[in-house]
């Protein structure tokens, strides 16, 4: 009848039902992807990184400058017997390095580090073994590779056993891991860490040697020669240490103590801490405020779609009070007037229910799109705009269903 | 409306009622007002509408009231469909006493003992001749099956049956009246009330629904119909002229 009017009064309800679908979908993709982070940082894990402190960003390229700065030997030693509540202490070094195997050659991130390497890290062992204390005893000169630098290095031959060239020096292949996740520190702090990095850019996959064996070859420090036209020589002792506690209560409590220490012995701020319990929990608060404001405006727009649906009903009541008379005469009860007008105003609102879902669907595709905002829609959140514009369809349709049985019959009649 | 004189109700179809909260006695006199007033309130001062009527219809009579515009003529017919109820005195109708009864089984003795028939024919316009038809087994219960079939039965008894699928708008006047006498036969009631069924209509139309509600008093049904037309009263058995809300007079005709 009024098709236009009743597309128009709609709009409230579709856009209601689209702000609630959207929101849920943010705050689950961001629900989702704190998990995943959690997941591949560990809860319990306090990350310390080395990065390059402020003012050597500034100094000028051209002239030859040595710096030494990041964490040390020093540091991890002290982590480990300073504070309390540590379960183990993870420090790790890495080189960006060529290695060699018969006659292929890759690029690959050598990663100096301890056994209990594996107990912060979400790799798994394939085949072989990981590194030992025996290893790290005897700074021997063996290597676990992960499956990247497998597909790359060897084609046919069986890795482990083999020796492989790094430098200068073999080492042989003890163990093949699963890849580390490349993005592992999750996208917002990617950022921080290239900035350490050492040519993450080109390298395939990672191999670990004892971090003793990498003091020993290597040298106590690595020397990185940055800086596109001068010559930045950089020192920096260890990239990350990974301190682990036992329970989750404890994590903000060590990271106060942890900071406390970091700051007494580092004048340079060339340090950054990263908890992963605290991501998560920042991530929760930003999913949080975007449900407010995506929630505020759910409501407003259901309220006034809902209030707009009440007057559409309201004037079609009035249009149609002749139509009530005459079907109370013809026998009709005050609850089926109710029944009428009510499941009119339902199909209204679940029309606009329904193509809200549809709009509200888009929009958390465009949102990924465009912000890379994670998002996913769950089908409880569907259900949920369904059951929304049912309730707002009864909440602003009883009233004028309820205006229009209780008008008197015989006046109905008597209506033009 | 050449079909006018067919045989109207020529199949008797018995009507289950679907709801038995109210009992309904269909003896002799099925209709008793007793001392009954209406008043009406529209501003300050009371405007007694119908006054001390006493009045028995029986079952099967054919009744016409008439009086001048304002006697209270509607008023009246709309009181003996329960569409209203009185300020004093009583009204028994099918043995039970109207101001007793509750909206809903007010509603139900509307829907199944009653049919109404009026001068503006009254259908609903969104709605086709069936639908219209079915509209009063709907609110009895009916299945939509068993409407369906009668309402298309009715449709060819009022001479309508090819013009089942038309909205009331693209029939004649005298169409759409029949169309509403077919509706207020939907659940075969006791008694069929007509405020001015001709009212809007030419002479041949206007004969036509009359002849209808002829048959329909011939086959037992209680007819009452309000009308200012002398020639209109002259097919009732009795007439009933009002004045200023009283029965000022009542003439028996034997035919
Ligand atoms: N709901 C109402 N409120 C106030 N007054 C009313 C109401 N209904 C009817 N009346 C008054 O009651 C009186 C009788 O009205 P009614 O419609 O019964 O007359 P009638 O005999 O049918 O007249 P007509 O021949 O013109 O149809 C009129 O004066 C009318 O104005
Ligand atoms: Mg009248």
């Amino acid at each position: 009848m009024h098709r236009l009017r009743s597309t128009l009064t709609t709009l409230g309800i579709i856009f209601g039902v689209s702000s609630v679908i959207a929101m849920l979908a943010i705050g689950e993709g961001a629900s989702q992807q704190a998990q995943q982070q959690i997941a591949r940082l560990g809860s319990l894990n306090i990350i310390v990184k080395t990065v390059k402190p402020p003012e050597d960003q500034k100094s000028t390229t051209q002239e030859m400058s040595m710096k030494q700065y990041g964490l040390t030997y020093t540091d991890a030693e002290r982590f480990q017997n300073s504070i309390p509540n540590v379960r183990i202490v993870v420090p790790s070094r890495r080189i960006s390095q060529q290695v060699r195997y018969r006659n292929r050659k890759v690029s690959t991130e050598i990663l100096g580090t301890v056994p209990w390497y594996t107990d912060i890290s979400p790799i798994r062992i394939l085949r072989g073994r990981f590194l030992s204390s025996v290893d790290m005893h005897y700074r021997q000169g063996i290597c676990v590779v992960d499956e990247q630098v497998v597909t790359e290095l060897f084609a046919f031959d069986d890795p482990l056993g083999q020796d492989i060239k790094i430098a200068s020096d073999y080492y042989r292949v003890v163990g093949i891991v699963s890849p580390r996740d490349s993005d592992r520190t999750g996208s917002n702090i990617k950022d921080d860490v290239s900035s350490t990095n050492v040519g993450s850019g080109a390298n395939v996959g990672t191999i670990y040697i004892p971090l003793t064996t990498v003091k020993d070859r290597f040298g106590e420090i690595s020397i990185q020669v940055s800086g596109s036209s001068g010559a930045n020589i950089e020192k920096i002792e260890l990239q990350e240490i990974v301190v682990k506690v036992n329970a989750a209560n404890e994590v903000l409590r060590t990271q106060g103590v942890l900071e406390t220490l970091l700051e007494r012995f580092h004048k340079k701020n060339d340090y950054q801490v990263v908890v992963p319990l605290e991501k998560l929990r920042l991530a929760k608060e930003s999913a949080r405020i975007f449900s407010i404001v995506l929630g505020s405006i759910a409501a407003i727009s259901l309220l006034v779609g809902g209030i707009g649906i009440m007057n559409i009903m309201l004037a079609t009541v009035s249009e149609r009070t002749r139509e009530i008379g005459i079907r109370r005469a013809l026998g009709a009860r005050k609850r089926d007037i109710i029944i009428q007008f009510l499941s009119e105003t339902l199909l209204l609102t679940l029309t606009g229910g329904v193509l809200g879902i549809l709009l509200g669907s888009a929009i958390p595709f465009l949102v990924t799109y465009f912000s890379k905002h994670p998002t996913a829609i769950t089908g409880g959140s569907l259900i949920l705009a369904f059951g929304i514009s049912a309730a707002v369809g009864i909440t602003f349709g009883l009233y004028p269903a309820y205006r229009a049985a209780n008008m008197d019959p015989i006046e109905s009649l008597r209506h033009e | 409306m050449a079909k006018a004189d067919q045989e109207v109700g020529g199949g008797k179809t018995v009507i289950q009622q679907a709801n038995k909260t109210v009992g309904f006695d269909s003896d002799a006199q099925i209709l008793v007002m007793e001392q009954l007033c209406k008043n009406y309130y529209p501003g300050a001062v009371e405007l007694k509408v119908l006054r001390d009527i006493e009045l028995t219809i029986t079952r099967g009579e054919s009744v016409a009231i008439m009086g001048p515009s304002g006697s209270g003529k509607s008023t009246l017919l709309n009181m003996i469909g329960c569409l209203d109820r009185p300020t004093s005195g009583s009204y028994t109708l099918g043995g039970n006493n109207v101001s007793m009864l509750e909206d809903d089984q007010l509603s139900l003795i509307r829907g199944a003992h009653i049919g109404f028939v009026f001068q503006s024919f009254n259908l609903i316009d969104q709605l086709n001749v069936i639908e219209n038809i079915e509209i009063p087994m709907f609110y009895q219960g009916f299945s939509e099956h068993d409407s369906a079939a009668r309402a298309t039965e009715l449709a060819q008894m009022v001479g309508l049956g090819d013009r089942v699928g038309h909205r009331p708008s693209e029939l004649s006047g005298g169409q759409q009246q029949r169309v509403a006498i077919a509706r207020a036969l939907a659940n075969d009631p006791l008694i069929i009330l007509a405020d001015e069924p001709t009212g809007n209509l030419d002479s041949q139309s206007g004969a036509d629904i009359l002849e209808i509600l002829d048959r329909l008093h011939e086959q037992g049904k209680t007819i009452i119909v309000v009308t200012h037309d002398d020639n209109i009263a002259a097919h009732a058995r009795r007439v009933i002229h009002l004045l200023d809300g009283r029965v000022k007079r009542q003439e028996y005709k034997d035919k």
